[in-house]
């Protein structure tokens, strides 16, 4: 729980240091302004486009008042470190082009809140990055964030972040969240986690195991020991619980998963296969899917407990079931027709309608958290990731691998995560892949990964 | 009178030394005996040796398979499954105490959440033909693992086919 709220954002005004305290105090306390509408305008990123060029960005080493030595190092290397996660965070984001470090040059503590502009221009950069980290009375770092348009030499916003020490990656992600939020007016996402699947072992009996990590694969941490087959995990919109399937003690169900206290409790005590679960946006409810007789429906359950109310009824297989972020309706997939096609119904299981239509199946449906637009699996020949508009309009595949699946949002709704399969071996591995569908890159973990859940942004 | 008791002596001592002259004589044919009885002991363990009747491997024997398989995306049973089911069925006829597990299986082609509820169906075909059998559907159990569990590696039509099966698992 404390690691939540550990950390801060500051208005800089408090900004450390008389020398630049000199420069920020105009600023005023609470949330700097942008640097003003003409920058704003001029300078943004156009995220839809695809075909536009990332935009040249500096991110030199953040200095840091005095070199001080914390848990997590001393604040000069964290300087060097915490530009460094920045500039992954956005160059991965397949939208900015961060300068070489060769092309980097050294800025001084003065200069965090005065950029030399003229020393910037001839680089190319457009968007300029600087920044501080200080080491805290109270044990506690603060990261400082500036964002500066370059050619029209001014101020776009600033941002300061208290973390513990061991926090400091969290600094740097908040710090990237600012510079791509405000540049291409998309919400933040770098400041967050991912529950997937870890595997590794044989192809006929892969060990898998639940494990938690930040969004670009940084503390990483598994929680369950692999003695029983565990398969998709999905945060709660608290991040405090997860919940996911297990075959423990030859019993397929669905469990929830307290983070914090390490606990899990069955969700629904009944003699039949449960799985498929997904959180309500509010929490209270979990979505999953259930087998009775062999007939598999979905139902939904106090999260809770209590006793699960039958949303579909169809002797086909409806699964798969997931939320609008307003939780008025729910995607589905179903073979009712035949074979897999997706489905959508009012949250109390009326008004059920099949919105996909192209060829091949579709399965895995995921609402957007934006609320425009559903990922699925489309199976035909391979599987590929793609999204469709809530109606099925627009179907549009994004990948194209031997077997790509299972895929989930990014908080802000602009990237997929998901899992690819390779052929013959069976090893998985998770990637992401944007809207565009052009940026697509493998999530680096310790193994093989697979049922990848994207978490909420961190407060 | 004193002789008596002697001579009953030495006669019992003849008797005896008569006695134990004898089995010499007929010791050669005891060996032979032995010989041939280990040879009686050998057939009869080899029908013994055979599966202890209603283990894991005398239904394996006598049903022929465990396994059934299915089409793609399919739980329908062809001639081929009911013929090992049927034979399923008369095994668990003769042993009424004993509960199976039937397992269902796919091949990796299928989404990972659609393939638990397609693995279910399939072993659900198996126990429904079975109890249509007379089998008491109170001993029979079934859990779906998807396409988790493969018993073929390859990425092939060959291999998907071996996946795309219900398993019926005898306690050993």
């Amino acid at each position: 729980m404390k690691i939540w709220h550990l950390l801060a954002s500051i208005g800089l005004a408090l900004l450390p240091g008389a020398a630049v305290a000199q420069d920020a105090a105009p600023q005023g306390p609470g949330p700097a302004p942008g640097a003003g509408p003409v920058a704003g305008q001029r300078l943004t990123v156009d995220i839809t486009g695809g075909i536009s060029q990332p935009m040249p960005i500096a991110i030199p080493v953040m200095p840091t008042p005095s070199a001080l030595n914390t848990p997590a190092g001393s604040t000069d290397a964290l300087g060097a470190q915490v530009s460094e996660v920045i500039t992954n965070d956005l160059k991965n984001s397949g939208l900015f082009s961060p300068l070489p470090k060769g092309q980097l040059k050294p800025v001084s503590f003065p200069q965090v809140s005065a950029p030399d502009y003229p020393a910037w221009l001839p680089t190319g950069a457009q968007a300029l990055v600087q920044g501080f980290v200080q080491a805290n009375g109270d044990g506690t770092l603060t990261v400082g964030c500036y964002l500066y348009d370059v050619f029209a030499k001014s101020e776009m916003v600033r941002q300061g972040f208290v973390v513990k020490p061991a926090d400091w990656r969290r600094g740097a992600h908040k710090c990237a969240d600012i510079v791509y939020s405000r540049l291409t007016g998309e919400g933040p996402y770098f400041d967050s986690q991912v529950i997937y699947v870890s595997e590794t072992g044989p192809k006929r009996n892969r060990t898998k195991r639940l494990a938690i990590m930040d969004q670009d694969g940084a503390n990483h941490r598994f929680i369950t020991n692999g003695q029983s087959l565990v398969l998709t995990p999905r945060f709660a919109p608290s991040r405090q619980t997860v919940v996911f399937m297990s075959f423990e003690n030859d019993q397929p169900r669905v469990y929830v998963y307290d983070v914090g206290s390490g606990r899990k409790r069955l969700v629904v005590d009944r003699p039949y296969t449960t799985f498929a679960p997904r959180f309500s946006p509010d929490g209270r409810s979990i979505l999953f899917s259930m087998i009775v007789n062999g007939n598999c429906d979905i139902y939904r359950v106090s999260a809770s407990g209590g006793t699960p109310v039958r949303l579909t009824a169809s002797p086909g297989i409806d699964t798969g079931g997931s939320y609008s972020p307003d939780g008025s309706k729910i995607v589905f997939e179903s073979d009712r027709s035949g074979t897999q096609q997706l489905y959508v119904m009012n949250a109390d299981g009326s008004g059920q309608h099949r919105i996909s239509f192209g060829g091949g199946r579709f399965a895995t449906p995921v609402w957007s958290p934006r609320g425009d637009l559903i990922a699925y699996t489309h199976l035909g020949g391979g599987f590929s990731v793609g999204v469709m508009g809530i109606d099925g309009s627009g179907a549009k595949d994004l990948t194209h691998g031997w077997q790509d699946e299972g895929p989930t949002w990014s908080p802000n709704g602009r990237v997929l995560m998901f899992f690819r399969t390779g052929k013959g071996s069976g090893k998985a591995d998770l990637y992401s892949v944007d809207l565009t569908g052009v940026n697509e890159r493998p999530i680096p973990t310790p193994l093989d990964g697979s049922d990848p859940a994207w978490g909420p942004l961190l407060p | 009178m004193k002789m008596t008791p002697t001579l009953l002596c030495t006669a019992a001592l003849i008797a005896l030394a008569g006695c134990a002259k004898k089995p010499p004589a007929k010791l050669p044919p005891a060996p032979q005996q032995t010989t041939t009885a280990p040879e009686t002991t050998t057939t009869t363990t080899t029908e013994t040796r055979g599966p202890t009747p209603g283990s894991r491997a005398d239904f394996l024997a006598q049903a022929g398979s465990d396994t059934v398989h299915f089409a793609t995306d399919s739980s329908d049973l062809d001639s081929e499954a009911t013929a090992t089911l049927t034979k399923q069925a008369a095994w668990l006829q003769k042993f009424p105490n004993i509960r199976v597990t039937i397992e269902g299986h796919c091949d990796e082609r299928g989404t990972r959440e659609y393939n638990l509820a397609l693995g279910d169906r399939r072993a659900n075909s198996a126990k429904n033909f079975l109890i249509n059998n007379g089998i008491a559907a109170s001993r029979i159990s079934v859990i779906s693992y998807g396409k988790e569990r493969p018993v073929a590696t390859g990425s092939d039509e060959e291999s998907w086919a071996q996946n795309r099966r219900a398993v019926t698992v005898v306690p050993q």
